[in-house]
């Protein structure tokens, strides 16, 4: 399981811009212009020390370096322009590096578009012979496979019909289809998944968890961060052409979405007239606390926390309802709680300083950063008073050597956004009751 | 602790390590082999891009394939009308209609492939930036395509021969290899145009003037006989020449065998193709960037 299969060393990857991205293509026109002024360039450049003007030269990689053992699935995330699809272009030997080499042992796949090769032109049945082909099938595998590429893509009515009449939908799905069948060693994939209705996405992110627990070696590029946590164990961060982190997915996807979000444990506005809200009420402070009234950004998994709202009422007699949403890191929402204090549901509130409290109990989250937001609205009018997206963060974590009773003898990884400590019971001997054959 | 992965309980199939080949991704320095191994590994991609090509080729026209013989039979009438009956064009004592179309159904073959395969690569350019394969395929794709107008034509042309009562002679043993020769030269400067053409979208304008003078810089609608030696040999240059000349020889029996002249156009054929593939090679590894 530990032999390398793709080896990424020190991989740079150099675009022109500036003249070049003026006109993608040269006319020969330009060529010739360019060969006829050339002479007369140099000579003033002698003369009067005029700097050339040159194509500005862009690294869209910049020594990129990594190992994947077989059988791993890695992502890779960055934002646009970090260089995700130049790296895939450049593993799937679409175009040349201009620095560095890369080594990959095994049968290579790449999946960097949506239908690739389709033909308007030609009937379903030809366009999977044809797209399969250019993936790197043979005609036989094709041939074996056809009946499951076509029933995977639901379109088993239209087979002997032009794909231009096809329903984008309908397009996709066979596009994707024949793409999920490609069985090579090594796969590259670029953001193919999302494709279709809500089902098919569905059917298609099983289908690469399959791929990935048959032992082939997958490269993911994403933007969706659940996932990549989902698929991957393995995670690169690209940011400006360099790997800025490696590591385990859940944590680089954590690292990368964090970028540019507040990660306080508290947030306080002491200036009333900046404070968030309106004339009848004013918020004040949001809070992660203990149970002793302290503040804490970092709670174990199976203590009680808080998350304290501060606000004022300013104008008294509306019903207010506080209420919270928690997220977890990759942007997956827990669940929305709402005041459910019975002493002041549906009760004019008078003016005055006011705490509310949401006490989340321990063994509920998972372990991982939780972003909360918190709001206040108006019951009565169904008005929002105030909502601070990602007001404050709290990171639940868990220690292996205290009590971690969700997890019972388990040590590896688990999965989700909750991790209720529920009720087990066992039956012994004597099951005869049960419904069996 | 018990302590079982998820990926313990995957399926039987388990992943070969070894055996494998290695596949080292690097900047290629100088002038690259021409992989024509790595061209036959894809054979079968090539097979399907050639019957793309040929399925797409006529579809939704109302005469279909039929335009693969309208096209030279009628630049035939046209060339009869004006350069046999009007001018007395001389045709080697062969009639002229039959002496024209024997050289239009090679040069209709030479000019469709150069007009589907310098537009081919451009035309591909969701594949070339999509996924990796030789990019030889898709010009070599677009020249075997006009293979199958090339037989419908060469149909009528026997036709032809029959009506006008021409027996082949023995010389028609060679027509494989002049067959070979008509190949070589379009796929030779196909491949020069189609790699010039990701750069310089000059070639689709060029393409036009080219097939204009080219037609009339060959001897379809008269004999190379017009010129005096050591011209004619040297006429030779043009590949096409031989090309034509050849098929004359073959099918019709024209007096003269072009020996030394075809000699020489096959040697320029060759020459432009391998020079061709070269340059084709060395733009490919760029053709992503900037198709």
């Amino acid at each position: 399981m530990s032999d390398t299969v793709i080896k990424v060393e020190g991989i740079s990857k150099k675009f022109r811009i500036g003249s070049a991205e003026k006109a993608a293509y040269k006319t020969l026109r330009d060529n010739i212009t360019e060969a006829f002024s050339y002479p007369f360039r140099k000579t003033s450049e002698l003369f009067f020390r005029h700097k050339p003007s040159v194509a500005k030269d862009i690294w869209a990689l910049k020594n990129v370096s990594f190992d994947v053992s077989s059988g791993e699935v890695i992502g890779i995330i960055g934002r646009n322009g970090a260089g995700k699809s130049t790296l895939l272009k450049i593993l799937s030997r679409i175009t040349e590096p201009t620095g560095g080499f890369a080594e990959i042992r095994g049968r290579v796949g790449s999946l960097l578009e949506v239908g690739t090769g389709f033909h308007p032109e030609l009937t379903g049945r030809e366009n999977i012979y044809l797209s399969g082909a250019i993936l790197g099938m043979g005609r036989d595998e094709i041939k074996r496979n056809f009946d499951e590429i076509v029933s995977f893509a639901e379109v088993e009515k239209f087979v002997d019909t032009p794909v231009k009449r096809f329903s984008s939908g309908m397009y996709l799905r066979l596009a994707f289809s024949v793409a999920a069948h490609l069985n090579p060693e090594i796969l590259i994939v670029d953001e193919v998944l999302a494709v279709g209705d809500t089902r098919f996405q569905e059917k298609c992110l099983n289908k690469m968890d399959d791929v990935g627990r048959k032992g082939r070696t997958v490269l993911f590029v994403s933007h969706s961060m659940p996932n990549i946590t989902r698929l991957c164990k393995r995670a690169i961060l690209l940011e400006n052409g360099t790997v800025a982190a490696n590591g385990a997915s859940h944590s680089i996807v954590n690292l990368y979405l964090n970028n540019g979000r507040d990660t306080a444990a508290s947030r306080e506005w002491t200036d009333m007239s900046k404070a968030p809200g309106t004339d009848i009420v004013r918020l004040r402070g949001i809070r992660i606390i203990l149970e002793n009234g302290c503040v804490m950004d970092t709670v174990d998994i199976s203590q009680t926390f808080g998350v304290e709202m501060e606000y004022e009422v300013l104008k008294p007699g509306y019903m207010l309802m506080p209420y919270y949403h928690f997220y977890n890191e990759t942007n997956i929402a827990a669940f929305d709680v709402h005041d459910t204090d019975k002493a002041w549901r549906r009760r004019p509130r008078p003016a005055g300083l006011y705490k509310s409290t949401a006490w989340v109990h321990g063994n509920l989250l998972s372990e991982g950063r939780m972003f909360i937001s918190a709001g206040l609205t108006r019951v009565d009018a169904a008005q929002t008073q105030f909502h601070e997206k990602y007001a404050v963060t709290v990171q639940i974590v868990e220690n292996l050597e205290n009590d971690s009773p969700a997890r019972g003898d388990w040590s590896g990884e688990m999965g989700g956004v909750v991790r209720p400590l529920l009720r087990w019971s066992t039956q012994y001997g004597d099951t005869h009751d049960s419904p069996q054959s | 602790m018990i302590s079982a992965s998820k990926s313990a309980d995957s399926g039987p199939e388990a992943l070969k390590p070894a055996g494998s080949r290695i596949i080292r991704i690097e900047p290629s320095k100088g002038w690259v082999s021409l992989k024509i191994g790595e061209l036959w590994e894809y054979r079968e991609l090539l097979y399907f891009l050639t019957w793309r090509d040929l399925k797409v080729r006529y579809k939704q026209t109302l005469l279909g394939v039929l335009w693969a013989i309208i096209q030279p039979f009628f630049t035939m009438v046209v060339f009869s009308l004006f350069f046999g009956r009007l001018a007395k064009m001389p045709s080697d004592g062969i009639p002229y209609p039959i002496f024209t179309f024997s050289a239009l159904v090679p040069w209709t073959f030479f000019t469709n492939g150069l007009a589907q395969a310098s537009n081919s690569l451009v035309g591909s350019a969701n594949l070339v930036t999509k996924v990796y394969f030789p990019r030889l395929a898709i010009p070599v794709a677009s020249v075997l395509v006009g293979a199958v107008d090339f037989v419908l034509a060469f149909a009528i042309l026997l036709c032809m021969m029959l009506y006008y009562g021409i027996v082949p002679t023995i010389n028609i043993i060679w027509l494989p290899l002049l067959l070979a020769l008509v190949i070589v030269t379009s796929l030779g400067v196909s491949l020069w145009l189609s790699a010039l053409n990701v750069q310089f979208r000059d070639v689709k304008y060029v393409i036009p003037f080219l097939t204009q003078f080219w037609l009339f810089a060959t001897p379809i609608a008269y004999p190379s006989s017009l010129l005096h030696q050591p011209w004619r040999t040297l006429y030779g240059l043009n590949p096409m020449v031989g090309v034509v000349e050849g098929f004359r020889w073959a099918l019709l029996g024209a007096k003269t065998a072009p020996g030394v002249m075809v000699l020489v156009s096959a040697l320029t054929a060759l020459l432009i193709l391998a020079s061709g593939a070269l340059y084709f090679r060395r733009m490919e590894k760029n053709f992503a960037d900037i198709i």
